[in-house]
């Protein structure tokens, strides 16, 4: 049965060190962080991590799961946020979140964290130094870096039925999730512009890597919650998105797709036959209009392709109901704005200029081209896709088309800087970050699901938080409001 | 072989043709401005550009990541 899709975001920025003879990346991310949090820094407790741990039962020959790297700087924020240093990246992962518009703001928040790093880190840098952040997942010259999706999923479901119906729906969903970029990478055919950032990179349908041969549909088995019950689902094919609107559809219609295939609802085979070139395909076509081989023999497009699991998702809506997806409400507006999303697509992409981020790099970079006259391989379009995605408020372009009123924001700017400091109240993040906010010099290390508490006296607590839907504002603010320290917290949880 | 949706057809030719002469004069200098908003906002970024746009992308090199 679908479980209610707790979701979250983990993005690895793009960063150098400008002015320096030497510039190391992981020095760089590590001066972000440690001008970031200001107050004491919280360890991450890495007792439960366990990412070679595959979700298919068994770990592959030759798998190369990623390395732990204890001794690289690690923050949890009072959002509930971990903010750390990954493969010389500076990565953010929200909280966790309960609907797609709670981790558009998350995400948004985690923009406005780094760009508040840039700023803070200024002093540990020589004269003539600046560090510059990017929000985007390859530096052109086939080198990429991720930004996963995670979701909670019933562990009953079997895995082969996610594997099944997940691939088509991570090639083809494509069409609205990607943040678009100049040229081709890794091997794959030349293009002028295409609509992802990352599917170039994708090389295997299913496994466990993601660093090397990366697979459509990873299998990284690591819960962060109750393992009998659950399973987070670990998405690597996505884009970093800036656009409010891409963000809030990537999120929300992949909860329900995933809702449908734990409540067995997706009836119809739509398995493509060769996905990874598939993937390309589909990328390397901003008119849409590329056809994509289906197992059954037949051919159609991503747009087609998603309109029948459009078609599943509104009749699993009058059957089943929204409830696990962010409540019927908001399941409906990803409904509406899924179903006018495939519209647009279908007769002029153009149209989803501000909504998109690869429309909307597309539309701007067609602009030059035609003022400019430019070839596609000039360099100022590189020049300007990559600064597309600069997170300096100053020089994102991004961040000039929101000025300029050209970007359809689906969340307040008050929302997004509440939640650089408050986490959602409607998940086990909410606990988290209230801990760390009323007590940081207690809390001696936090981790997705627990937290360990110094209480003053002999041993250190733990406090496990297996259950991502428990420690909400509903569920713990009459135990904080009735707990002065932590040691009566603790009291009160194990009466 | 999933079908393909249309929800909207397109209007007959027709009736497009004489849609756009009639709104002919108004259109042509929405256009226009249009146009001009374009050349603002491309004028504007040209201001905020990273100089010598060549050296700087290539200078742009990660180390790999997830």
């Amino acid at each position: 049965m679908a479980v209610p899709k707790i979701c979250g975001i983990e993005t690895e920025y793009g960063v150098a060190l400008r002015g320096a003879p030497d510039p190391n990346p992981v020095l760089a991310s590590s001066f972000l962080i440690n001008g970031y949090v200001e107050q004491r820094r919280i360890g991450w407790d890495f007792d439960d991590e366990s990412p070679g741990r595959d979700a298919r039962g068994y770990a592959r020959d030759g798998a190369q799961p990623p390395e732990i790297e204890t001794h690289l700087v690690n923050a949890v924020l009072t959002n509930g946020a971990r903010y750390y240093v990954d493969h010389a990246h500076p990565e953010y992962s929200t909280p966790e979140c309960s609907n797609a518009l709670e981790l558009v703001v998350a995400d948004k928040a985690g923009e406005r964290v780094l760009a508040r790093s840039m700023t803070a880190a200024r002093h540990l840098l020589n004269a003539g130094q600046e560090i510059v952040v990017y929000k985007n997942n390859s530096d052109g010259k086939g080198n990429s870096y991720g930004c996963h999706e995670n979701y909670l999923v019933d562990r009953t479901a079997p895995f082969a039925a996610l594997v099944r119906n997940l691939i088509p729906w991570f090639v083809t969903r494509q069409v609205f999730t990607g943040a678009g970029k100049v040229g081709r990478e890794n091997g794959a055919d030349p293009v002028d512009f295409q609509i992802s950032q990352r599917a170039d990179f994708f090389e295997e349908e299913v496994g466990l890597e993601t660093t090397l041969k990366r697979p459509i549909v990873n299998t990284r088995d690591e819960p962060h919650a109750d393992p009998q019950k659950y399973r987070r689902l670990h998405v690597i094919v996505g884009d970093a998105n800036l656009c409010e609107v891409a963000t809030f559809l990537k999120v929300g219609t992949t909860a329900i797709v995933l809702a449908m295939i734990e409540d067995g609802f997706v009836d119809k085979d739509l398995t493509i036959m060769a996905p990874v070139p598939a993937m390309r395909t589909v990328s390397h076509d901003p008119t849409c209009q590329a056809l994509v081989e289906l197992t059954d023999g037949g051919h159609c497009t991503a747009v087609e392709l998603q309109w029948e699991f459009l078609r599943l998702a509104r009749k699993y809506a009058d059957d089943v109901g929204l409830v696990a997806c962010g409540g019927e409400a908001l399941g409906g507006l990803v409904l509406d704005r899924w179903e006018a999303t495939l519209a647009a697509l279908e007769r002029d992409p153009a149209i989803l200029d501000g909504q998109l981020d690869w429309v909307t790099k597309y539309e701007l970079l067609r602009a030059y081209v035609d003022r400019d006259d430019l070839r596609w391989d000039d360099p100022k379009l590189s020049l300007l896709d990559l600064q597309y995605h600069d997170v300096r408020p100053e020089r994102s372009l991004y961040e000039r088309l929101v000025r300029a009123g050209k970007i359809e924001r689906m969340v307040t700017e008050a929302e997004v800087l509440a939640a650089m400091a408050d986490p959602p109240e409607t998940t086990r993040a909410y606990f988290r970050g209230t801990c760390l906010r009323r007590w940081p010099e207690s809390v001696v290390a936090a981790n997705w699901d627990s937290l360990i508490l110094d209480v003053g006296s002999d041993p250190l607590r733990r406090i496990p938080m297996m259950e991502p839907t428990r420690g909400t504002k509903e569920h713990v603010d009459q135990l904080f409001a009735e707990c002065a320290l932590p040691a009566d917290l603790v009291a009160r949880l194990a009466s | 072989m999933p079908e393909r949706k249309r929800e909207q057809k397109p209007a007959p030719k027709e009736r497009v043709e004489e849609i756009a002469e009639v709104a002919a004069p108004a259109e042509t200098e929405k256009a226009e401005k249009l146009k001009g908003d374009i050349d603002d906002l491309l004028d504007e970024i040209d201001s905020v550009l990273e100089d010598n746009a060549e050296d700087f992308v290539r200078n742009y090199v990660q180390k790999g990541g997830q």
